[in-house]
């Protein structure tokens, strides 16, 4: 699913909103996220889950074109992780997925 | 301090003059179709922010952390979360900025 299908599936059932509303509405909490993550902030979200920040320590590198070696610095990358309605109801699916296509094959 | 659901709602309300209940729903709804997604096993695609996938992890052997005891964790799906490129250069840059700060 894209992000314009999202848009479209919110719109549908929010029929009441304009599709334009849906449209900034979404792209408004993307950006909001992803400014929170910018400066540094969490996101916790009860029943999907929580973004933070990881710090990924400096390190050497190398130049792949000359093979010099570069010192990379430390950085800062972002880390997502499942919150636990998400992770069973995921796997939830998946387990019935797969004994599904144990029936079929016995 | 984190991001809350609630945080964003008040951020529609304010931005874009949703009521407070079309706010409160649009959040809702917003993670619940990328939920409805990932447990229909169709990964989630956001632009300018990154990519939720789907692995399959197989069985694998473990252990009972108290008891010592072998117990096998079965085979799952699981969700991942890789972050697109604008995402990880903002990211970046605010490393860099707590660095000159330093």
């Amino acid at each position: 699913m894209t992000k314009s299908e999202l848009i479209e599936v919110i719109a549908r059932e929010q029929s009441h909103l304009a599709y334009r509303d849906v449209e900034l509405a979404v792209k408004c909490m993307i950006e909001q996220m992803s400014q929170a993550l910018a400066s540094g902030e969490r996101i916790e979200i009860r029943g999907f889950g929580s973004f933070s920040l990881h710090f990924r320590p400096p390190r050497m590198g190398r130049n792949p074109k000359t093979g010099d070696s570069v010192e990379l610095s430390g950085k800062y990358v972002p880390h997502f992780k499942p919150g636990k309605e998400l992770r069973e109801r995921v796997n939830e699916k998946f387990e019935i997925e797969l004994a599904t296509q144990r029936e079929g094959h016995g | 301090m984190a991001l809350t659901k609630a945080e964003i709602a008040e951020h529609l309300f304010e931005e874009l003059g949703l009521n407070k209940r079309e706010a409160k729903d649009m959040v809702e709804m917003f993670f619940e179709e990328v939920r409805m997604s990932l447990e229909n096993g169709r990964q989630v695609k956001l632009s300018g922010f990154g990519n939720f996938d789907l692995r399959e992890k197989k069985q694998r052997p473990g252990r009972n952390p108290k008891t010592g005891e072998e117990i096998p964790i079965s085979a799952r799906r699981v969700v991942t979360f890789r972050p697109g490129q604008k995402l990880k250069a903002r990211v970046e840059a605010y490393a860099g900025s707590q660095q000159q700060q330093r």
